[in-house]
């Protein structure tokens, strides 16, 4: 090798780095991108322009959904599913309602124990997929009626209060940012980043990558999986304590929580995470659930008669999770097509 | 154990969840002897019959190894488009096509997942959740900007409650039908052999020379055909149709097939389980509803709404009763 190819070749080596950087993100960008162009179109179409108030309502509706995406994508990555997330956020909204009061350190005890709720009920899913060995998608869906039924019992009506200081201030914004903005990166920084990093974590992505594979490498894959749920009920907590905070009540609605289990996964799959576990970020679904409501925010814009707005949203989730197919095009030998 | 399942030619899990049926049936003759009438038993028949139809299209979706969760809407288009299929078509015609229609329909919507998990490939829990959701925006659509009929015709109601063997509901007749068509696809024909073949390892029986997506495809049909049927048979049964009259029936409909011994990741699973998986279900509903086990708790100080007690033994009863006899193998 002589002299002068040196630099070339070091040169084409941090490329071939970036490219890998940038294919192993690609649904995480693509993600984004497509969020930045909705925002800015609903920005150019709002009559009153991006004001703070604006930015600081939509936040609000996004950084709900992304923190119930976030809680959906972890059991995902290790290639199960938890379809309690929408009732265990539905749960811990209706608890946070009765213990969030108080003001001090009733609120901050309160907010404990909305959170170590939230651990329980991933605790419980948890240990059921795991040890009682059942089927994930089975297993939480029956869970989640049990969460409900809890709910359900807590606030039989809708009622309730919260801590009005607190509830201002997780809901504001100040010198134009978010609350809850800097809540969701708060919970990136402080929870997500250190799990990605742990041993756990990364278990976590090897088991949905090939749980045979990772039995095999000695992963702690009872440990990694367990922890999984758990993070998926503290981070559907944090939804709960959240929405607690904006609508200054609980409420045990079914509906309200199937919406959130639906559009969590089409969050979790536009941002990018595969279904079959092992591949994704919560990053990105917290930029798919912003693109799943902005899609809402948009169609008032365009000033769409609300009868046809369940049907577009529908075909805009339909299409997303359909554009996962475009890789069909690339594939060379047919046997790959199956499983 | 084993020899009497072996005896009887049933599988375990069949057999755990008839006789939990039975400890049910004898639970409720405690608190009051009408749980053993014969009345009663039939008319518990004749809701299961709803349950059982839906149930009977998912199993062998179920047996690919997919998951249908557009059940619900497609249960609504189901039963809305067959008391609005009058309005459509004109009384002439529409009435008679009324039940046709409303199967039709459901088809269509079947084809539609088939098509999205068979051809594009699309993980079939997200894509049929897509179209869950297409479904509701188009019944939305429809209930709001046509105000259509809603009420079910002649015909359908006389399908859903009305008699042709004294006592026995017409729907459990229906139910009883589809129930056979079912059990003689899934084991006297080639479409049933490859179903469970696929449910296995789809890959291996590509190689074969089977066109597995067209089964596929087919299965998802089915499965949206009979959830339309059900939405018919509900909407005769209720007399009018509404537009959340499916919300109901995902978590009944997919618990009743896997308490009936089908496993999740498909390939395996026998009809009579569903049936029984389908039974054990309605019973669990109909005897929650009726001893109200909320008013036992209020007796001990604690008030508690109806709707939560039902769910939380529900949910309990699920998981009880997988942990029974629904366990995986641990990974070696």
């Amino acid at each position: 090798m002589s002299a002068t190819d040196f630099p070339r070749a070091e040169g084409r080596r941090f490329w071939e780095g970036w490219r890998h950087t940038i294919g192993g993100h690609r649904g995480l960008l693509i993600a984004i991108a497509i969020f930045a162009v909705m925002f800015a179109v609903y920005g150019w179409k709002q009559p009153v322009g991006l004001t703070s108030n604006i930015i600081n309502t939509a936040a609000n509706k996004g950084v709900l959904l992304a923190l119930v995406a976030m809680a959906q994508t972890v059991p995902v990555l290790t290639g199960g599913l938890d379809l309690s997330v929408g009732m265990v956020f539905v749960f811990t909204n209706c608890l946070a309602a009765s213990v969030v009061v108080g003001g001090g350190v009733q609120t901050a005890a309160g907010i404990v124990a909305v959170l170590a709720a939230g651990s329980t009920c991933g605790l419980i899913n948890g240990l059921i997929v795991v040890y009682g060995r059942l089927q994930p998608i089975i297993a939480t869906l029956a869970t989640g009626a049990i969460y409900f039924g809890i709910a359900l019992i807590l606030r039989p009506d809708p009622g309730g209060s919260v801590d009005p200081d607190f509830a201002d201030f997780m809901t504001r914004s100040t010198w134009g940012i978010p609350s809850s903005i800097i809540l969701v990166i708060a919970v990136v920084v402080l929870i997500w980043i250190p799990y990605r990093r742990s041993v756990l974590g990364r278990a976590a992505y090897a088991i949905g990558s090939s749980e045979q594979a990772a039995y095999m490498s000695g992963v702690p894959i009872a440990r990694a999986k367990v922890l999984a749920y758990v993070l998926s009920g503290v981070l559907a907590a944090i939804g709960g304590i959240l929405l607690t905070c904006i609508t200054y009540s609980g409420e045990a609605r079914a509906a309200l929580g199937g919406d959130y289990t639906l559009n969590s996964i089409a969050a979790v799959v536009i941002g990018g995470t595969s279904l079959f576990g092992g591949a994704g970020s919560a990053i990105g679904s917290i930029f798919g659930a912003f693109v799943m409501r902005t899609v809402g925010d948009l169609l008032f814009v365009f000033d769409m008669d609300p009868l046809w707005q369940p049907l577009f949203v529908g075909v805009v989730l339909l299409l997303a999770v359909s554009t996962g197919s475009l890789r069909l095009l690339r594939i060379r030998n047919k046997l790959d097509l199956y499983r | 154990m084993k020899n009497i399942t072996q005896m009887l030619k049933i599988d375990r899990p069949t057999l755990i969840a008839f006789l939990c049926v039975i400890v049910l049936l004898l639970l409720g003759a405690l608190y009051s002897p009408n749980f053993l009438s014969a009345d009663y038993l039939l008319k518990q028949l004749q809701v299961a019959s709803f349950l059982g139809v839906i149930a009977s299209g998912l199993m062998l979706v179920i047996l690919l190894g997919h998951i249908d969760l557009s059940i619900p809407w497609t249960i609504s288009i189901g039963g809305m488009m067959a008391t609005a299929s009058a309005g459509f078509f004109g009384p002439q015609i529409g009435v008679p096509l009324a039940i046709p229609f409303g199967i039709v329909c459901g088809l269509a919507v079947g084809l539609v997942n088939g098509f999205g998990v068979a051809y594009l490939r699309a993980p079939s829990m997200i894509f049929t959740l897509g179209v869950n959701a297409v479904a509701q925006g188009l019944m939305v659509i429809h209930t709001g900007g046509f105000a259509p009929q809603d009420h079910a015709t002649d015909a359908t109601i006389e399908l859903a409650a009305g008699h042709l063997i004294p006592g026995v509901a017409n729907s459990v007749i229906a139910w009883f039908v589809v129930g056979l068509a079912t059990v003689f696809v899934l084991s006297r024909t080639g479409l049933g052999r490859r179903i469970y073949a696929i449910g296995n390892r789809e890959r291996a029986v590509f190689l074969s020379g089977v066109n597995t997506r067209r089964v596929v495809l087919t299965c998802f049909a089915i499965s949206g055909a009979c959830a339309g049927a059900g939405g018919v048979l509900l909407a005769g049964y209720a007399n009018r149709s509404y537009q959340a009259m499916g919300d109901a029936y995902l978590l009944p409909a997919i618990a009743a097939v896997v308490l009936g011994g089908t496993s999740v990741m498909g390939g395996k699973g026998r009809y009579l389980g569903t049936v029984v998986g389908v039974i054990l279900i309605t019973i669990l509903q109909s005897i929650l509803s009726v001893l109200q086990p909320q008013a036992l708790l209020a007796e001990l100080g604690m008030k508690l709404p109806a709707e939560s007690v039902r769910q939380i033994i529900f949910g309990i009863v699920i998981v009880g009763m997988l942990l029974l006899y629904g366990r995986e193998k641990a990974i070696r």
